[in-house]
């Protein structure tokens, strides 16, 4: 048994994802308390700094959930938010951030139920992989 | 000795070019010595750290350190001239962010020693000799200095007052640092000597950006003739410009070459997550494979993105999947 609690951030924007994540309540459905919302207006507002910094702090997963491409409530925000993602992974990879760990996919305001699918495969995912190593920088070898 | 303020020079790790810009003041170094006592300067000026050693706490008025800290060597030396001096400037982007070194963070100092030593093609080592700290040759015991981990900034090691990033920094930068130190003009203590603004906003190209600038595809020099008068994002070659800072005076494209971002970000912001912010949000493309070509024609994010800033990036060292 893997006793391990992963720590997931979630970056849910604030037209679609946060509403889904709001039907996932309405309709009475559970997901993994492991997943920490942070609502956004739109995914395009992460700045890929965001996302290292929750990792840095200790985020064992992050994950963005936007609209789906064409429901943009910004028009393309979300499409914007997929193609730095895609380089953005390959970046973390070279850091050593297995691409398991940092997730997109786009929730609908009346997708309760993929929600609470996407946070719950999230969260066995990292719990898989097991806690992110952060090799401490400066505390490591120098004073 | 004369009453002048005395100055000092040290590299920890990197090329020389830092001390390049100090011979580069041409015949301004004739006023700065003028001005100034040339205390210490091991690159130019034959010095034992002894002499370091011996002089007063504080004695040093500015001293100049360039290069990071890769080696124990490096930071016990940087310790004794932060202990000397009464103020310190990280002189250079390896001594502000790691600089060119700090790529190395990516790896770790096992990687590092198999690599150099042991695997690479060109290697004839059949010993499987690597540099040890402690070594015995003919019963006498020899020491090197620990190479670590991580390479650091200069402020990872010691406190640091005033930082000028630059690959080098530009003998106007140098001369306005003179200046300004020996006037005391300086600012506020752990401010960068030069501007907080990106750029494109002073670089001449800007003008020639479309509104919504795009790329379709992402080239490299020697792939296209880039056009000397237009903007090199809009022509798809990537150019560190938005996420790097202003006071270069922007002699790379004056030379028909993008910014590599040796100036490093504006306050507060990582460089390489500002590029991924910025190339990411102009790749004009809306499948998936489309984003993937162009995705695949940056085959090293991180290098390209931090190519001098890695120690201070936000996920800055190396961090490994156990």
């Amino acid at each position: 048994m893997n006793n391990f609690e992963p720590k997931i951030v979630a970056f849910v924007c604030n037209w679609c994802s946060y509403a889904g994540a709001d039907k996932a309540g309405e309709q009475k459905l559970d997901y993994p308390a492991n997943v920490k919302l942070i609502r956004v207006m739109c995914t395009g507002r992460v700045d890929p700094q965001f996302v290292m910094r929750a990792f840095r702090v200790g985020a064992d997963g992050v994950m963005i959930l936007g609209c789906h491409p064409g429901d943009c409530h910004y028009r393309n925000g979300n499409m914007k938010t997929l193609r730095r993602f895609r380089l953005f992974e390959k970046m973390l990879e070279q850091f050593g951030i297995n691409r398991q760990r940092f997730f997109l996919d786009w929730v609908a305001a009346g997708e309760g139920k993929k929600f609470q699918e996407v946070t719950t495969e999230m969260t066995e995912r990292v719990r898989n992989l097991g806690p992110l190593e952060i090799k401490g920088f400066v505390e490591r070898e120098v004073g | 000795m004369s009453d002048k303020p005395k100055v000092a020079f040290y590299w920890c790790a990197s090329c020389g070019g830092c001390e390049e810009t100090v011979i580069d003041l041409d015949e301004k170094i004739l006023d700065v010595v003028a001005a100034v006592d040339i205390v210490f300067w091991p690159c130019a000026m034959d010095m034992k750290y002894s002499d370091l050693k011996a002089m007063d706490d504080g004695e040093i008025t500015v001293s100049f350190i360039n290069g990071a800290v890769r080696t124990s060597e490096q930071e016990h030396i940087a310790k004794l001239l932060r202990r000397k001096s009464a103020t310190v400037i990280a002189f250079g982007s390896c001594a502000v962010m790691g600089g060119i070194p700090a790529l190395a963070n990516l790896k770790n100092k096992k990687d590092i020693f198999e690599r150099a030593y042991l695997d690479s093609p060109t290697n004839v080592n059949p010993g499987g000799v690597v540099p040890q700290e402690e070594s015995e040759v003919d019963g006498y015991k020899l020491t090197l200095p620990e190479f670590f981990d991580t390479v650091y900034k200069l402020d990872d090691v010691i406190d640091v007052d005033y930082y000028m990033p630059g690959c080098p920094p530009t003998p106007e930068n140098l001369a306005n640092a003179v200046q300004s130190a020996l006037e005391g003009f300086l600012p506020a203590k752990g401010s960068v000597l030069l501007p907080d603004k990106s750029l494109c906003v002073s670089c001449d190209r800007n003008e020639s950006k479309p509104d919504d600038i795009t790329i379709s595809q992402v080239y490299r020099l020697t792939e296209v003739q880039a056009d000397p008068e237009k903007c090199f994002l809009a022509q798809g070659i990537i150019c560190m410009g938005p996420a790097t800072r202003d006071g270069c005076d922007y002699p790379c494209i004056k030379g028909n070459m993008p910014c590599t971002g040796c100036f490093g970000p504006v306050s507060e912001a990582d460089q390489g997550a500002r590029m991924i912010a910025s190339i990411g949000g102009i790749i004009n493309a809306e499948k998936e494979g489309d984003i993937a070509d162009v995705v695949n024609n940056i085959p090293d994010p991180a290098g390209t993105f931090y190519r001098y800033s890695l120690s201070s990036s936000i996920l800055g060292n190396q961090r490994k999947e156990k």
